[in-house]
């Protein structure tokens, strides 16, 4: 089944083109990276695809209904996007997975948050802990399970773990990759060649504002 | 008043050689703001000459009319101040005017109610226009804050909206940081009233002859009518203005 559909984007700033007639179907499930050089335009593509920015002209859809129509709060609760620097609200990390509850106005389940924390190998201890005090590691595996709280149909990840180490990044993949077997339609734009074969079926590679599509 | 106050011409005159005192002291310390010395007090001289023939004529009409008039006019000339503090937010004018209006709408009604003052101009016009200009100081700084923050805080915005939030619940904390930032210098100067310095309704009051008891009363009731309309205010503004920031798709712009 047809999750997303992205048909003929174009994105222009400041005079420079960024995004050059973009047209691409994904199914629902698929596990998707996106390469490209700097400034070629897969992190707008990504955030396009996210509701956070419209294109200047093309559509996409989500399931089948143009973005335009869906209630953009909720179509973001179904496609989720994350940043390469997690931002961090409020004082203490357990106030940040509280977040994705009092949004839908939903009684906490901690369980939840637990079983999160222990699948990116963190203890229930981080919980009280000020945002201050975490490290560059500990910040994007919060970032990535609040925004897996409630599960969405779509992960778009914009080099989350470009600023990792070695283990760190381990830990990610592995929660990403459990994820997508969950049936999440996953999107990782990464920079490392390896991690982009390791577990994608498709590869889109963006230059200067076009994609080439690799199937692996 | 228990007496009146009267300052003769020849008294002005030589209180006026305190002026040559500083052009006297910058031109010997090379300060090189002789020019603009000159310049600033002779605007002051000009401008409030006018104000005061302009006020004499006003208070003589007293018409209500006439006097609610010349009070719209204070809180335009202000919007446009503050507006120019939040160049780059299309709807700044209209929020200021908007939000200053109400603000001092109410809290003179109130004052008007309670008896303190009467609804004349003597009154109304000093009491507007020093309610009004702390308004536009606060919201010029509010305005300041939001374009600082809505331009810093863009990636945890963008979180927020990804995570689901509305863009009420993604800006509230820039909404209530931009307020604070607008009424700080009001809470700060009502804090140290009195012990850093005399306020100047406070001592006008005392100058012009009234006991210092019944000028503190006046000096509350000013600090009580700044505090409602600076924060009334501010809030109505930056609740008006955070929205231009969001596209009708409710993206960051």
């Amino acid at each position: 089944m047809t999750i997303l559909k992205i048909s003929g984007l174009f994105y222009t700033r400041d005079g420079n083109t960024i995004l050059n007639d973009i047209n691409i179907e994904i199914d629902s499930g698929e596990f998707i990276t996106v390469t490209g050089s700097s400034g070629s335009g897969k992190s707008t593509f990504l955030k396009m695809c996210g509701d956070l920015i419209s294109p200047d002209m093309g559509n996409l859809f989500y399931k089948n209904k143009n973005y335009l129509e869906w209630n953009p709060y909720e179509l973001r609760r179904k496609i989720a996007y994350l940043f390469q620097t997690p931002s961090f609200f409020f004082d203490s990390v357990y106030e940040n997975m509280e977040y994705p509850f009092s949004l839908r106005k939903e009684p906490v389940n901690k369980e939840r948050i637990l079983e999160l924390l222990n699948k990116v190998n963190l203890k229930e201890d981080i919980l009280k802990q000020n945002i201050i005090n975490l490290s560059g590691g500990e910040k994007q595996r919060l970032s990535l399970i609040r925004s897996l709280i409630f599960l969405p149909e779509v992960l778009l990840l914009d080099e989350i773990t470009s600023a990792l180490d070695y283990d760190n990044t381990l830990i990610t993949e592995k929660l990403i990759k459990e994820i997508s077997e969950q049936g999440v339609t996953i999107f990782w734009v990464t920079h490392d060649k390896d991690q982009s074969r390791k577990y994608a079926n498709r590869i889109l590679n963006f230059d200067s504002g076009k994609v080439k599509e690799e199937k692996l | 008043m228990s007496q009146e106050v009267d300052i003769s011409f020849i008294g002005l005159m030589i209180s006026s050689s305190l002026v040559f005192i500083a052009l006297a002291l910058s031109s010997y310390q090379k300060l090189d703001l002789g020019k603009d010395m000159i310049v600033s007090i002779a605007r002051a001289i000009i401008q409030l000459t006018l104000i005061g023939y302009i006020l004499e004529y006003v208070f003589g009409v007293d018409n209500l009319f006439f006097t609610s008039a010349l009070l719209l006019v204070i809180i335009f000339n202000a919007s446009l101040n503050a507006a120019k503090r939040g160049t780059g937010i299309k709807n700044a004018f209209y929020a200021s005017f908007a939000a200053i209006l109400t603000g001092t709408s109410i809290t003179i009604f109130v004052l008007v109610l309670s008896g303190i003052i009467k609804y004349e101009a003597y009154q109304i016009v000093p009491v507007g226009g020093m309610i009004i200009s702390n308004s536009m100081i606060a919201l010029g700084l509010s305005y300041r804050g939001l374009l600082a923050s809505f331009k810093d805080k863009r990636e945890e915005i963008q979180t927020k909206l990804s995570l689901g939030a509305d863009i009420y619940e993604a800006s509230k904390f820039i909404i209530r940081d931009s307020i604070k930032t607008g009424m700080m210098p009001t809470i700060d100067s009502a804090k140290t009233m009195g012990i850093v310095a005399l306020p100047g309704m406070m001592t006008g009051l005392i100058l012009a002859g009234v006991s210092p008891l019944d000028a503190i009363k006046y000096q509350i009731m000013v600090v009580f009518m700044i505090l409602s309309t600076t924060t009334i205010s501010s809030v109505i503004a930056i609740f008006l203005t955070y929205k231009v920031f969001y596209n009708e798709r409710k993206q960051l712009i």
